[in-house]
């Protein structure tokens, strides 16, 4: 029988495999930062072991960092000793780090893809559950918790159970002005936060196909808000194009055998997945999360929905605490949602594509009056490259920051935070209660959305314009 | 990592699903570099309302929490056990975990059992009845028990050997890294380094 694709890279790494016990795989790349990863090192000194493989470990500064005055000291004493404490770390195991002021300092997994050390048929792992964005690249990719952080330091391998295999098919071809932001907010809606659970999903199909990677990593990113610990997509020859000529991608004879391998990286025609689902993406349109977690979505165009019309009990109960937390009207169409701030940014939206497409919606028009927007580029090469592009007069010319490079407002660890009772429209990857700030209600949206809520100070898509 | 062969203690009756881990700790609460300390970032959000079930002065000894579906998703922060651990938790059920939470928690020792959804509303009733209702969690027969009933939960032998004997990963793997030295020699010589430094 033939096998899935992740099957295969699952198959490659096994350094040992016995009945009973879980598979123990061999991790190609270790990502680490700041904030998970200290009590690791810890433990390290504590029992006298050290890191066995700096060469294949990569620490970046992103989740706790500000992202304006990164010339000065952390004004935070406690988030400026976790980001001393990783460069103590690093610097006493021999680890490279790409600190705050660094050129390849952001959020570890844009740094990961632009470097070209993400690649095909790689195991990459990071105390972060958005490491399923490298999944992207056709490597299996996943986020881990720190006492893995310190098991991967200390011996390059993991202990893991086989997860199931899901296939997640979106066929056709995107309208314009729907991305992959909103295939994944609308899989999300249609799975439910735990319809991943346990599995691992790959994403297939003629509208994935036609993505370029950028748009990969961002369904790949949002994988663990399904419930998987990692999703995937087959290298092509878009994967090839992308990686060639990266600093860290191989060259000359490296490059053929490594080509090579990575065409075999896909799921056999046989092979048999443990569920299926599929979507149409003709049928797609721009999607809106209305709720308080990221399976609560609804297209944009749609009404938020009325609890009672819930026919499971749990979901119900989690729609009324969610409208109370929201501060919504069951019914209330979601273009009359009022929006106070726009967040522009992080590992799922903050790749120079995103930024792109934002400006060219902005491009001569202002944010509206009483709105604000925060454009954080999701690592210091692209906050360069937009820069030689013009991208960040677009935005301050219309009235938005424009912010170094860090997680920022995603997760409101650093000083960029909703207030209680403030709304945003944000690209980032999670609407939980108090996820941006204590208090703050989120809209998760695409880029596209995210720049015409700006303009609209509404929710709205570029169409509305 | 301290042994976990059974515990007895009071349920803390979690009405809540898909409570995510920046439900449990936010973000604000992860600055610290030690593993201890946590206890105050727990449910942070929640804590100041005097009718959230923690601050209900007869759940104030449960050391076992009894949630609804979806426990644990979102972010890996392992935080969010420690932060479980320091208040005193020692056992979490639930109908169903995410992924990475309940990996974190069988790493650190807390028991997370998966029990089906009419089992957590019959918990959930009984604590509520009675706060004082003992239950007992009892990894070598693999049962919840209280009032007289016995309820079967499925652990793999592997994790249950592992936190009966408070065995640390890290060791076990050590213990062959003769296998892990044999498989790295066979590594592809394309695969990615990070160090040197590559422009």
């Amino acid at each position: 029988m033939g096998k899935a694709l992740a099957e295969k890279v699952w198959n490659d790494h096994i350094v040992r495999q016995n009945a009973g016990e879980p598979d123990l795989l061999y991790i190609d790349l270790h990502l680490i930062h700041e904030v998970t990863s200290p009590q690791a090192f810890d433990g390290l000194r504590l029992s006298g072991r050290t890191v066995r493989r700096p060469e294949l470990t990569l620490a970046t500064e992103d989740h706790n960092v500000p992202t304006i005055d990164i010339d000065k000291p952390i004004a935070d004493p406690v988030s400026r000793l976790q980001v001393d404490t990783l460069r103590k770390n690093c610097a006493e195991f021999g680890i490279r780090i790409h600190s705050l002021g660094d050129v390849e300092q952001g959020i570890v997994h844009v740094v990961g893809p632009q470097l070209g050390i993400t690649q095909p048929g790689m195991t990459i792992v990071c105390g972060d559950s958005h490491t399923s964005t490298h999944g992207a690249f056709g490597a299996l990719a996943f986020g881990i918790g720190t006492s893995e952080v310190e098991h991967v330091l200390a011996t390059q391998t993991l202990p893991l159970n086989r997860p199931k295999m899901m296939a997640i098919n979106v066929e056709g071809t995107l309208k314009p002005g729907v991305t992959s932001k909103d295939i994944i907010l609308a899989v999300i809606a249609k799975i439910s936060t735990g319809g991943g659970q346990g599995y691992i999903l790959e994403y297939r199909g003629s509208a994935i196909r036609q993505l370029s990677m950028e748009a990969r990593m961002t369904i790949c990113n949002m994988s663990i808000e399904a419930g998987a610990r990692a999703g995937l997509i087959a290298p092509d020859e878009i994967t090839f194009e992308y990686i060639k000529g990266r600093p860290h991608a191989p060259k000359g004879k490296e490059w053929d055998a490594a080509l090579a391998y990575w065409k075999t990286l896909q799921s056999d025609s046989d092979a048999k997945f443990d569920k299926e689902i599929t979507l149409n993406a003709d049928e797609l349109s721009p999607f809106v999360t209305w709720g308080t977690n990221p399976g609560q979505g609804v297209p944009l165009n749609a009404a938020v929905p009325i609890p009672s019309e819930i026919e499971d009990e749990q979901e119900r109960v989690a729609a009324q605490n969610a409208l109370t937390y929201m501060d919504l009207k069951a019914g209330t169409p979601m273009k009359a949602i009022k929006i106070d701030t726009v967040f522009l940014g992080s590992c799922t939206n903050g790749r120079i594509e995103d930024l792109r497409s934002a400006a060219e919606i902005i491009k001569g028009k202002r944010i509206a009056g009483d709105t604000r927007m925060l454009v954080v580029p999701g690592s210091a090469r692209v906050r360069l490259q937009a820069e030689a592009e013009g991208l960040d007069r677009v935005f301050l010319d219309a009235g938005a920051e424009w912010r170094s490079a860090g997680c920022s407002m995603c997760l409101g660890m650093n000083p960029d935070q909703l207030k209680p009772g403030e709304r945003a429209a944000s690209t980032s990857n999670r609407n939980f209660e108090g996820r941006q700030g204590k208090g703050g209600r989120t809209h998760l949206v695409s880029p596209l959305v995210a720049a015409a809520t700006a303009i609209k100070g509404t929710l709205a898509s570029p169409a509305d314009l | 990592m301290e042994k976990f062969i059974s515990h007895s203690g009071t349920g803390v009756p979690l009405r809540r699903s898909n409570v995510d881990t920046d439900q449990i700790i936010p973000a604000v609460y992860l600055k610290r570099v030690t593993r201890t300390g946590f206890e105050d970032g727990l449910f942070a959000a929640w804590r100041s309302d005097p009718d959230f079930v923690l601050n209900q002065p007869q759940y104030k000894a449960g050391t076992i929490l009894v949630a609804g579906v979806d426990f644990g998703t979102g972010s890996s922060r392992e935080h969010a056990v420690w932060a479980l651990q320091n208040y005193g938790f020692k056992v979490v059920i639930s109908s169903r975990f995410a992924d990475i939470f309940r990996g974190n928690s069988l790493k650190g020792g807390l028991l997370t059992v998966i029990l089906p959804q009419s089992e957590i509303e019959g918990l959930w009733t009984a604590i509520e009845t009675d706060p004082n209702t003992s239950i007992e969690v009892d990894l070598q027969s693999r049962e919840v028990r209280y009032n007289g009933k016995k309820v079967g939960f499925e652990l793999d032998d592997y994790t249950r050997w592992r936190l009966m004997e408070g065995l640390d990963d890290i060791g076990l793997t050590l213990r062959k890294i003769d296998e892990v030295e044999k498989f790295e020699k066979n590594r592809a010589v394309y695969k990615p380094k990070t160090l040197p430094i590559l422009s």
